[in-house]
């Protein structure tokens, strides 16, 4: 049968092209390296370090700050700004050649660490025991300290220092407790200023949460519809109700510091990177923070971090560690500080950094009231369902929104 | 295949041309396997393993889990299954309202500027399909502007002395606000009590919230343009002299356009559908430029959420399922859509148009008419079917 030949040949060049596509790039190889048996390469390291830079500043610091790292150690590092870190930590991680060190964020640090893509290094570090409790917590996973925090962010109560003293507040004003929240709200709420304004996410409202003494998850156990929240969620709502406070979508401002820039809020309550943003688009405006009011169950705030991940599957995971050790002193970490507004996660930076940004004071000062958003492994679309609830808290039932939450979360968490 | 074997079996030298003939097209083939072929098998594969987007998924310790991956979308009932529900929702009304908008904006526009009277048609013809040919991301940038709190669109509404809506950040679905409107603020328990994917049928019918109904008019603007094309292309196509025949025959502009223009723009139409349900299904860089699925999730599509699945939770299995689904519905509607579309040998009864002054003929059927007998506008295209059906 001389025309079967033709097929037979075509269907070997197709799978022979075909596997040698599946076989012939790193990409698809077999061998599954986890972080103990991953070959590593022998002599001065290469390592490529992948951050989601949120401009030219920190892109600038990172690399000068790896570079000293190289030049002193006899490494080579290059440092690659991605336009969309998730999906490009993604590609490597599939690909089998992630980068070495990079970030992670809170959020997605469970995901990563679940399917094994994280070196769980940080427990080794030198300056271990240095980072806060709470940062080292919200990067644990299954009892290991996995990545070190790369820098951290609380919330403060920010005041337009104008509008507070048009209304006739002073300094002893400034409000400690719910009450005096509603009240000094009332008091700047005037036809064309809201008095408090925020975004309706639980990144903002949580901290209401954690002051009343709740919380989305308590000891690993879902505790959403808890009465500490539903009292927290209450309290925003009377606030809601009355005027005296609105949401960011309700004054058409994309998050709290666009509505405090404006003009639209006396107060909102952000994290340290409203001062750049002050700085960049509202110089003119003349503010302060100052911590968060206390509620029932006292002083409470949310913290944000980030970490500096090093991947399973690098080859090069000493001078990975070596590089994520140097990139968090204290001096380093002033570094960043200095080049982009982020607070140091070490508490021995504590002190220089009050010192240095006496603005800052409050934000710092709260990082031992601080909660981190829960982020165990199927929590993040939770939280993302919670927001999107969220935002119909105004004339909204919290009891139903907090239950809704209840029966997610622990699907979430009985899942794992 | 078989032609070939039997055209070698004749000849020896046929034998070279089908070796020809392979070779010739054994780099399409490698390249349609290497990009199309094998990434579509890998994601079939994902979908039904537990890959959780580290190393290969062809690796040893990837497990397959059959249909888990589907049932907990499907049939889950947790956030996963309401998540997708909503993404259903929002995209099934995003389909429901830019599909036959965006074909009749431009069966309209190309009807319009095909007119050989129009003065300046070349520059309205550039000016419907300039939308096309700008990149989405820079559309939606600039509508993000246009419909902005403080926008332009919401300043021309307030110099009307409209209270303009909070575009982009509003989650209230178009059919809620209008039953709000007539005193409906309260979903009937019957509505509330049960639903589907793991959200009510309340919230099933909440329309498009207010920020997906924006993405519905950048998606008829950009792409009615591009239909517009074909249609003026498919209007050239048909000979002058049936619509003069029509004329002869009596019918009036509507009738002409109704009963034999547009019957004959039916392949076109297809192709129009089609494309458009394809695309308004898979809409994606809308909502990542955009969005990103808010206010409330109202403007999560599968195709978004498919992404934020693998890309952010990891779940790489689920959002390759996604994808597959987003390809049983693609299929289902365009089959749904071509028995509706099919040609049929006869022209219903009442489609039929008949000069009321004129003797009917005498059976329905158009086979029987005889020379010199006055044929009516509607008939002239039957004859044109018929005759190709017998």
């Amino acid at each position: 049968m001389p025309t079967r030949r033709p097929l037979a040949l075509l269907a070997c060049l197709t799978a022979a092209s075909l596997t040698a596509a599946c076989g012939g790039g790193s990409g698809f190889s077999e061998e599954e390296g986890g972080a103990a048996d991953q070959p590593q390469a022998s002599g001065p390291a290469s390592l490529q370090v992948m951050i989601g830079s949120s401009g030219p500043a920190e892109t600038d610091a990172v690399t000068a700050a790896v570079e000293a790292w190289a030049s002193e150690t006899g490494n080579t590092a290059e440092v690659i700004a991605a336009t969309d870190l998730n999906q490009q930590l993604s590609q490597g991680f599939a690909a089998g050649s992630p980068p070495d060190v990079f970030y992670v964020s809170s959020d997605l640090f469970a995901g990563y660490a679940e399917n094994g893509s994280l070196l769980p290094y940080a427990g080794d570090l030198e300056n271990a025991g240095d980072f806060y409790p709470n940062l080292v917590e919200a990067f644990t996973y299954e009892d290991e300290f996995t990545c070190a925090p790369k820098d951290f962010s609380t919330l403060g109560l920010v005041i337009n220092n104008e509008a507070w003293e048009s209304a006739g507040l002073t300094d002893d004003d400034v409000p400690t407790t719910w009450e005096e929240l509603h009240q000094v709200a009332e008091t700047l709420t005037t036809g064309e200023q809201t008095g408090l304004v925020t975004s309706s996410e639980f990144q903002r409202l949580g901290a209401f949460m954690a002051q009343a003494g709740g919380g989305l998850v308590t000891d690993g156990e879902a505790t959403a519809d808890s009465e500490a929240n539903l009292e927290a969620l209450r309290y925003v709502q009377s606030m809601l109700d009355d005027g005296s406070m609105q949401l960011t979508s309700q004054v058409g401002a994309g998050w709290g510091g666009e509505a405090f820039g404006t003009g639209a809020a006396a107060m909102t309550i952000e994290g340290n990177w409203i001062a750049g943003a002050m700085n960049a688009d509202y110089p003119e405006v003349d503010y302060r923070v100052v911590p968060l009011p206390a509620g029932p169950e006292g002083e409470a705030t949310l913290s944000f971090t980030n970490c500096w991940g090093i991947a399973a599957e690098s080859a090069s995971q000493e001078a990975a560690q070596d590089l994520v050790g140097f990139l968090t002193t204290p001096e380093q970490q002033m570094e960043f500080a200095r080049a982009f507004g982020v607070m140091p996660s070490v508490e021995t930076a504590q002190e220089d950094f009050t010192t240095e940004f006496p603005d800052f004071t409050a934000f710092v000062e709260q990082a031992d009231v601080a909660e981190t958003v829960p982020n165990a492994e199927g929590v993040s679309p939770v939280i993302a369902d919670l927001n999107s609830q969220l935002e119909s808290l105004p004339g909204g039932d919290p009891a139903a929104i907090l239950s809704s939450t209840q029966t997610n979360l622990e699907a979430a968490l009985g899942a794992e | 295949m078989s032609r070939l074997r039997l055209r070698s079996g004749r000849a020896s030298s046929g034998h070279h041309e089908a070796a020809a003939g392979w070779l010739f097209i054994t780099p399409v083939l490698v390249v349609l396997g290497l990009f199309l072929a094998l990434p579509v098998g890998m994601a079939a594969w994902v979908s039904v393993s537990d890959w959780s987007g580290n190393g290969s998924p062809f690796a040893g310790d990837v497990s397959f889990v059959g249909a888990e991956n589907y049932s907990e979308l499907l049939a889950g009932g947790g956030l996963v299954t309401q998540d997708f529900g909503t993404a259903m929702r929002n995209n099934l009304w995003y389909v429901l309202l830019v599909v036959p908008t965006q074909t009749t904006l431009a069966l309209f526009l190309a009807v319009l500027v095909g007119r050989r009277m129009l003065r300046g048609r070349g520059f309205f013809r550039t000016a419907f399909y300039f939308p096309s040919v700008t990149s989405s991301v820079a559309i939606t940038v600039v509508f993000l502007f246009l419909f902005g709190a403080s926008g332009a669109v919401n300043a021309a509404l307030a110099a009307l002395s409209i209270d303009g809506p909070n575009w982009f950040n509003d989650p209230r679905g178009v059919l809620h606000i209008a039953l709000d409107a007539v005193g409906v603020d309260q979903a009937p328990a019957a509505l509330t009590s049960s639903g589907a994917l793991g959200i009510s049928w309340w919230e099933w019918l909440a329309g498009p919230s207010v920020a997906m109904s924006t993405l519905v008019i950048l998606a008829i603007f950009t792409t009615s343009g591009t239909f517009m094309l074909l249609f003026i292309a498919a209007l050239q196509n048909i000979p002058g002299e049936v619509d003069e025949a029509a004329m002869v025959d009596g019918a009036d502009a509507r009738q002409r356009f109704f009963l034999v223009t547009l019957p004959q723009l039916r392949p076109t139409l297809f192709t129009v559908l089609t494309l458009g349900l394809i695309g308004t299904w898979q809409v994606f860089d809308q909502i990542y430029v955009g969005t990103q699925g808010g206010p409330g999730k109202t403007t999560v599509t599968p195709a978004y959420l498919s992404y934020t699945a693998s890309f952010e939770g990891q779940r790489w299995g689920q959002g390759a399922a996604i994808a597959f689904i987003l390809f049983a519905i693609i299929v289902t509607f365009a089959i749904l859509q071509r028995a509706v579309l099919r040609e049929r040998d006869t022209v219903p009864r009442r489609k039929r148009f008949k000069m009321p002054d004129q003797p009917l003929p005498v059976s329905g059927v158009s086979g029987d008419r005889t020379p010199g007998q006055v044929t009516s506008a509607g008939r002239v295209h039957n004859d044109d079917e018929d005759g190709r059906s017998r």
